[in-house]
């Protein structure tokens, strides 16, 4: 015991050397943990179906982020029984694969939203977000009625699709170039969405906070919401499992 | 006289740029904080230039200390005035939250007022403005003192402590329009991330540059537990902050990494900024300031130093048990519960380090509040360095994750250890950095200490009830094979818990308040006039022997 004492004093002479030895030993934990994921298969793979967002869903989603929503809900579907049959199949890695930032989240004071998805009419997203206790009157939710008042102002959208590519989102340069467009495109039922549905399989164009004439915050926030978890197609993967 | 000149135009320059970039601003909130920067800027200028006539400018960027005869005590006064501000703050916005939580309706229809954006308002406000504050004022404090040397690099000793400010204003502001990467106590967007990367290499410097110019051959223990958490800080700052921004003239950005590696690296930054912020960081005040109150040595050294290399090399494994369960690969989870639980080993070795330094002044504990705060505080964290390894149990944390019992462990850690060791901490340095005899009044410690407790028992006690309730109730099936509860009648469960642990928050603000006057009063150079607290009782009337009458009277 005396000894190591003896040696640790070495240390404790020299700021250099104890710096060193302290961000060793602080460093080593992260690297074998974090440094496998990049590659090892089960959170690298691609599952049929998962397709980076349309404009009008990631302007929806960077509201989701700005009003700070996954404060109180997560994404993340445990593979527990009562989780399951409460929202549905449990979160598969790749179904966040083209989240910059990943929104899992931490806590549920609301409930989970990772399979929210179609789940609920339009109207009722509106309603809920406008008041939320005229639809449940138990919730704390805060009301978002200001989002149906706010002409949705995302920005360039082609610089934002710039970015993710940049970060690793496969977008294609015609996605790029059509970004503003397809923005606009999705939330109106008079335009020619066919490029649209073909660069985003499964996109869901219509109006979406019920009032056609405005493109608004609403617009966008519903149209995530109603994506969010519908992108994998569980039901067909059932037909290839194991009889047991 | 160049030297000034040189300044006053750097400044002018960067009033300009910011000026320039808030009119080109591709957002709202940008334009904002441009604003505030050349405002910043700004007001350094007006200070460069009015300062002008002092003899110090001629000493240039690198000031020579005025007296070398005493320590640099400036920016710690500033730093303790700064910790008392924003503690106050945070804990007023975390008491509206708590009640918002329990009365939707004051969440005001209003964007600015939701809970949403107002909880990261409170958990950067006292973790990063309170905590950080408390952190870098005690480290200026610590490191002077036990290496006898005065600060490096005064000038920016200085700069850190401003410029932590305006980073701490820009997040601030931020929060409440919306300006957030979302990532949980890493909210601040990229440039007000680039700010801090710069203040705290700064910090580094001057902390690693006093430590150089020691006249003690030996770095004391506190300061390996600093400098530990300046390098692990800067570390997991740069890293999970990394992002790409849309625009160089806006505010939003994209994380560099998605899904599973973006969810393991923020809960890697996530609970080490837990362990090395909150946990590191405080326990190097511990190491100081608990055998300077008690007026005993430091129990073992050598139990400080396996409890210094077990304690850094554990915690930054523990991160995996933020996401049990989840699309994380299994062997990370397990990984991260078995370094989680082994980590309660070396987190009770530093509070049996901090406990036993009273041994031989145990009766401190009954005469003086200050001690009786750090014993609690070492109580409070030894609690909660046992409850989390408990949480991180994949079994246990199946039915506390996601529930309100992590809210109150969290708070338990937060309000008992952090709160208490730096309240104890403030008492102890208000005195000596205003050169005051004592404190106004040691009865009102000990009434914050009361009001503390309590209010620590009440949030922690109704959050253990409700998270365990939420979770029971989430996962609770009837006889006939179908969930019992809906959601939402899970959440209106709640609500008797959210008031209990509202009025514990309100308690311990109540507590932070009495601190307040008592430090005002402090540095207004008055002492309260009270009864003392160590006084042994002594009566001259019944000091003396009864004459008379006999000593036992006679039966009748």
């Amino acid at each position: 015991m005396a000894g190591f004492a003896e040696k640790h004093k070495k240390l404790e002479r020299n700021v250099t050397l104890l710096g060193l030895a302290a961000f060793v030993t602080v460093a080593i934990g992260g690297i074998v943990e974090i440094a496998p994921l990049f590659w090892i298969d089960n959170t690298i793979e691609e599952v049929e179906g998962m397709r980076p967002y349309t404009p009008l869903e990631l302007a929806g989603r960077n509201i989701y982020i700005r009003e700070g929503c996954y404060s109180c809900h997560s994404q993340m579907i445990r593979p527990f029984r009562d989780e399951v049959e409460r929202y549905g199949h449990y979160s598969l890695a790749a179904e966040s694969m083209y989240d910059h930032p990943f929104q899992w989240g931490s806590k549920r004071t609301g409930p989970d939203l990772a399979r929210v998805g179609g789940r609920y009419s339009d109207e009722w997203h509106v309603q809920h977000l406008i008041d939320p206790r005229s639809v449940v009157p138990e919730s704390i939710m805060p009301p978002y009625a200001f989002l149906a008042e706010k002409d949705l102002n995302a920005g360039d959208m082609v610089k934002h699709l710039t970015a993710q590519k940049r970060v690793g989102v496969p977008y294609t340069e015609e996605a790029i170039a059509a970004a503003n467009e397809d923005l606009m495109a999705q939330a109106d039922p008079e335009a020619v969405t066919t490029d649209l549905v073909e660069r985003y399989p499964k996109a869901q164009v219509r109006d979406f906070d019920g009032d056609p004439d405005r493109l608004t915050e609403m617009d966008a926030l519903v149209a995530y919401l109603q994506m969010i978890g519908t992108l994998v197609d569980f039901e067909a993967g059932e037909a290839q499992e194991e009889p047991r | 006289m160049d030297t000034l000149l040189l300044k006053a135009s750097g400044w002018l320059a960067i009033v300009f740029l910011a000026f320039i970039a808030m009119v080109l601003a591709a957002d709202a909130g940008f334009a904002v904080h441009m604003a505030i920067i050349a405002l910043a800027a700004g007001i350094t200028l007006w200070v460069t230039i009015n300062k002008a006539d002092y003899a110090a400018i001629g000493r240039g960027i690198l000031k020579a200390p005025a007296d070398p005869g005493t320590y640099d005590d400036d920016p710690i006064r500033w730093g303790v005035i700064a910790t008392i501000f924003w503690g106050i703050a945070g804990l007023t916005v975390g008491l509206i939250i708590a009640l918002q939580l329990a009365f939707p309706v004051l969440n005001l229809n209003n964007e600015f007022t939701t809970f949403g954006r107002l909880r990261p308002l409170h958990t950067s406000a006292v973790i990063f403005a309170f905590g950080g504050n408390a952190l870098i004022a005690t480290s200026y404090y610590v490191v002077q003192r036990t290496c006898r040397a005065r600060l490096a690099f005064p000038g920016l000793a200085r700069f850190v402590f401003w410029g932590y400010q305006l980073f701490i204003v820009l997040a601030a502001t931020g929060y409440l329009m919306g300006v957030t990467q979302s990532k949980e106590y890493a909210e601040p967007e990229w440039y007000v991330d680039l700010w801090l990367t710069i203040v705290w290499l700064c910090y580094a410097a001057v902390f690693i540059g006093t430590i150089v110019r020691r006249s003690e051959p030996h770095i004391y223990v506190a300061n390996w537990f600093y400098l530990s958490f300046i390098l692990t800080i800067a570390m997991l700052h740069v890293v999970n902050g990394l992002s790409m921004p849309v625009s160089l003239l806006g505010s939003k950005s994209y994380a560099a990494f998605a899904g599973v590696q973006d969810a393991l690296t923020q809960w890697w930054y996530g609970h080490n900024a837990v362990g090395f912020f909150l946990t590191a960081g405080f326990l190097a005040m511990m190491y100081y300031f608990v055998p300077k109150q008690a007026e005993r040595p430091v129990y073992s050294y050598r139990l400080s130093i396996i409890h210094f290399w077990s304690l850094i090399f554990l915690y930054i494994w523990a991160g995996p048990h933020h996401l049990h369960y989840t699309a994380l690969p299994d062997w990370a989870q397990t990984l991260g519960m078995v370094f989680s639980v082994v980590l309660w080993m070396p987190s009770w070795g530093g509070m049996i380090n901090g406990l036993m330094t009273l041994n031989g002044a145990w009766d401190k504990i009954r005469t003086d509040p200050i001690i009786r705060m750090m014993v609690l505080a070492l109580a409070f964290y030894g609690m909660s360095t046992f409850e989390g390894p408990m949480m991180s149990i994949k079994a246990v944390n199946s039915l506390s994750h996601y529930t309100d019992w992590t809210i109150g462990h969290v708070h338990s850690g937060a309000l008992g250890w952090n709160g208490m060791i730096t309240f104890a901490c403030l008492y102890y340095l208000v005195p000596r950095l205003w050169g005051k005899q004592r404190l106004y009044s040691l009865r009102m410690v000990n009434w914050h200490f009361w009001l503390a407790t309590l209010g620590i028992v009440l949030y922690a006690a109704s959050m253990w009830v409700a998270g365990i309730m939420q979770g029971l109730m989430w996962r609770e099936y009837g006889d006939d094979g179908y969930l019992v509860y809906a959601f939402s009648e899970v959440v209106s469960a709640m609500l008797p818990m959210y008031l209990i642990r509202a009025t514990g928050g309100l308690l311990y603000l109540a507590g932070a308040i009495v601190l307040v006057y008592n430090v005002w009063m402090t540095i207004a150079g008055k002492q309260r006039d009270e009864k003392p607290m160590t006084e042994t009782p002594h009566n001259e009337e019944l000091d003396k022997p009864i004459v008379g009458k006999p000593a036992i009277a006679p039966a009748e």
